[in-house]
C-alpha cells in the first residue's frame, strides 16, 4: 500500500519518528544511509537487527530493511524479525555474483532495483513484488535515475501494438520471461508497483520522477543529509502529492535550508558505481 | 443525474477503488467517479471513500491541502455516505493510538481503533467472513497490515467480526471495513455502500 508515497532511509528509531511524522508511507532501517556507505567502503551488510528492531517498535508504519543480493539468510533473518518489505539492494556489497535471491519462497515481500526493463521484469520473475530504479544511490545526483525510469517507460512503450511473435523476441533479446513481456505490453505498465531511487534529493527531483512515470518515491541520503531533514522530508511528500504543480511545487521548496552536498556521477570511477551490482 | 462518488486520492490502493467504484455503478444506474487530491471537490460528491494505504501520510496530507475539513463538513452536515477501508478505517475512528502518532483523525464514528490488529506484512491474510447484511455467501476478505475496531459505542452498528475484533460497522452514513474489498471480484459491500447513497430513506428522507 505504498502507491504514491515517500518511502525514507532512517538509521535509528529518533529518525523513523521524524519520517513518520513527515507522512512517509514506509521506512528502510539502514545502519548508515547510502552517501556514508559510499564513504566508508569495504563491505556492506545487512543492518544490525537490534537497530532494525528498534526502528519497528517506533513507528507505526511499514518497516523495511536491505539484504546483500543473493543473500538468501540475511533474508531468512530479516523475515523472521519480522520486517514488512526487504530490499536486495546494489547499496549493499552482493554475496552471490550470479544468482539473486529467489523470492517466490519468502511470505514477506520483496523490491529490487533495476535498470531496464529486461532486469525489472527477471526481478518481478523472481517473486519481486516492487521494482525501484537503481539510480546511484548515496550521490544526491538524479541523472541515473532519470536514465533508468525513461528506458523502462520507453521499453514499455515499446511493447505496444506488437503481436506475440515480435514479443517473443523481445523476451530473447531482453532475457525476460515471455508471459512477462506479455501482461506488460498488455498493461502498458509494470506488473508491480515501480518506484524511483537513487540520488533523490529534492522535492523537485521527486516531482521530476513522478512525471517520468513514478508509483512513488525512495529517498535516502537526501533527507537525514539535508540541513533541515524534518522540513525535507515534508517537503518531499508534499512534492510527490503535487508533481505536476509547478506554483505548489515552488511553495514547498522555499527556505528549506541546505540541502544534501551530493557528487556528480561523472567523477565516479567504474568500480565505485552501485548500479552495476545485479544482473 | 448520476451518483457522484468522490476516492480520496492521496496515498495508497485508489486506483483499485476507483475501478471498483466504477465498474459498480456501470452495474446500475450509471454515475462518475472523481479522484481528490486536492481541496474544493468534497462537497460536490454524493458519497467519498478513503482507501487504505499509510494512514498517517493520509491523514497529514488531508489536513494540508483542507481535505479534511471538508470531510467532515459534509459528514456532518449533509450526512453523505463515507466509506473507509483500512486506512480509511483508522481515519474515521475517534479514539485510539493517538497520542503516539500525534496523527490527526477525522474522528467521525465512535469507535476505538488498533493499528496494525492482526500483526505485520508477513501476517497478512485472507479470511471468509459472516457478513448478515450481505445476503448469500461469505464474503472473501484480503487484510493487509490490517487495523480493527477494538470496541465501538450503541449507536454502531457491528457488521462483521473477526477474532474478537470488529473488522465492518457502520454508524448511520459511515462504513468502515479493516478490509480492502476493492481487491476482490466480489463487488457486494461496494454495492452496499451505494444503495446507502439512493435508496436508504433512513438517512436521506426523498
Amino acid at each position: 500500500m505504498q502507491k504514491g508515497g515517500v518511502i525514507m532511509d532512517v538509521t535509528n528509531a529518533d529518525q523513523a519518528r521524524v519520517a513518520e511524522n513527515a507522512g512517509a508511507v514506509a521506512v528502510m532501517a539502514l545502519h548508515a544511509v547510502p552517501a556514508d556507505i559510499r564513504k566508508s567502503g569495504g563491505v556492506a551488510r545487512m543492518a544490525d537487527p537490534q537497530i532494525i528492531s528498534e526502528i519497528m517498535d517506533a513507528v507505526t508504519i511499514p518497516v523495511m530493511a536491505k539484504v546483500r543480493i543473493g543473500h538468501f539468510v540475511e533474508a531468512e533473518i530479516l523475515e523472521a524479525l519480522g520486517v514488512d518489505m526487504i530490499d536486495e539492494s546494489e547499496v549493499l556489497t552482493a554475496a552471490d555474483e550470479t544468482y539473486h535471491i529467489d523470492k517466490v519462497g519468502f511470505t514477506v515481500p520483496f523490491v529490487c532495483g533495476a535498470r531496464d526493463l529486461g532486469e525489472a521484469l527477471r526481478r518481478i520473475n523472481e517473486g519481486a513484488a516492487m521494482i525501484r530504479t537503481k539510480g546511484e544511490a548515496g550521490t544526491g545526483d538524479v541523472k541515473e535515475a532519470v536514465r533508468h525510469m525513461k528506458k523502462i517507460m520507453g521499453s514499455i512503450r515499446g511493447l505496444k501494438g506488437m503481436n506475440e511473435e515480435e514479443q517473443m523476441k523481445v523476451s530473447r533479446e531482453l532475457e525476460a520471461p515471455f508471459e512477462l513481456v506479455k501482461e506488460t505490453a498488455e498493461m502498458q505498465r509494470l506488473p508491480v508497483v515501480n518506484f524511483a531511487a537513487g540520488g533523490i534529493a529534492t522535492p523537485a527531483d521527486a516531482a521530476m520522477m513522478m512525471r517520468l512515470g513514478a508509483d512513488g518515491i525512495f529517498v535516502g541520503s537526501g533527507i537525514f543529509k539535508a540541513e533541515h531533514p524534518d522540513k525535507m522530508a515534508k517537503a518531499i511528500v508534499e512534492a510527490v502529492n503535487n508533481y505536476d504543480k509547478p506554483e505548489v511545487l515552488a511553495e514547498v521548496s522555499k527556505g528549506l535550508g541546505g540541502q544534501m552536498k551530493g557528487l556528480d556521477i561523472h567523477t565516479l570511477s567504474e568500480n565505485e558505481m552501485l548500479q552495476t551490482r545485479g544482473w | 443525474m448520476g451518483i457522484r462518488i468522490g476516492v480520496i486520492a492521496l496515498q495508497g490502493n485508489i486506483e483499485e477503488h476507483v475501478q471498483a467504484a466504477e465498474r459498480v455503478l456501470a452495474e446500475r444506474d450509471g454515475g462518475e467517479v472523481i479522484p481528490i487530491k486536492h481541496g474544493g471537490i468534497v462537497p460536490s460528491c454524493d458519497a467519498l471513500i478513503i482507501p487504505g494505504g499509510e494512514s498517517t501520510t493520509i491523514g497529514w496530507l488531508m489536513e494540508r491541502e483542507g481535505i479534511a475539513s471538508e470531510i467532515k463538513a459534509v459528514a456532518e452536515v449533509k450526512d453523505i455516505p463515507i466509506l473507509g477501508t483500512c486506512a480509511g478505517l483508522i481515519l474515521l475512528a475517534k479514539h485510539g493510538q493517538i497520542e503516539r502518532t500525534k496523527q490527526p483523525l477525522l474522528g467521525l464514528m465512535d469507535v476505538h481503533m488498533k493499528r496494525n490488529a492482526f500483526g505485520r506484512q508477513r501476517e497478512s491474510f485472507e479470511a471468509l467472513l459472516d457478513v448478515p447484511v450481505l445476503n448469500g455467501d461469505k464474503f472473501p476478505a484480503v487484510f493487509i497490515r490490517a487495523p480493527a475496531i477494538t470496541s465501538a459505542e450503541k449507536n454502531v452498528q457491528v457488521l462483521a467480526s473477526l477474532d474478537g475484533y470488529i473488522v465492518a460497522a457502520r454508524q448511520k452514513n459511515l462504513l468502515a471495513l479493516a478490509f480492502h474489498p476493492e481487491l476482490t471480484k466480489d463487488m457486494r459491500f461496494h454495492h452496499y455502500f451505494v444503495d446507502m447513497i439512493r435508496y436508504d430513506s433512513d438517512f436521506h428522507p426523498a
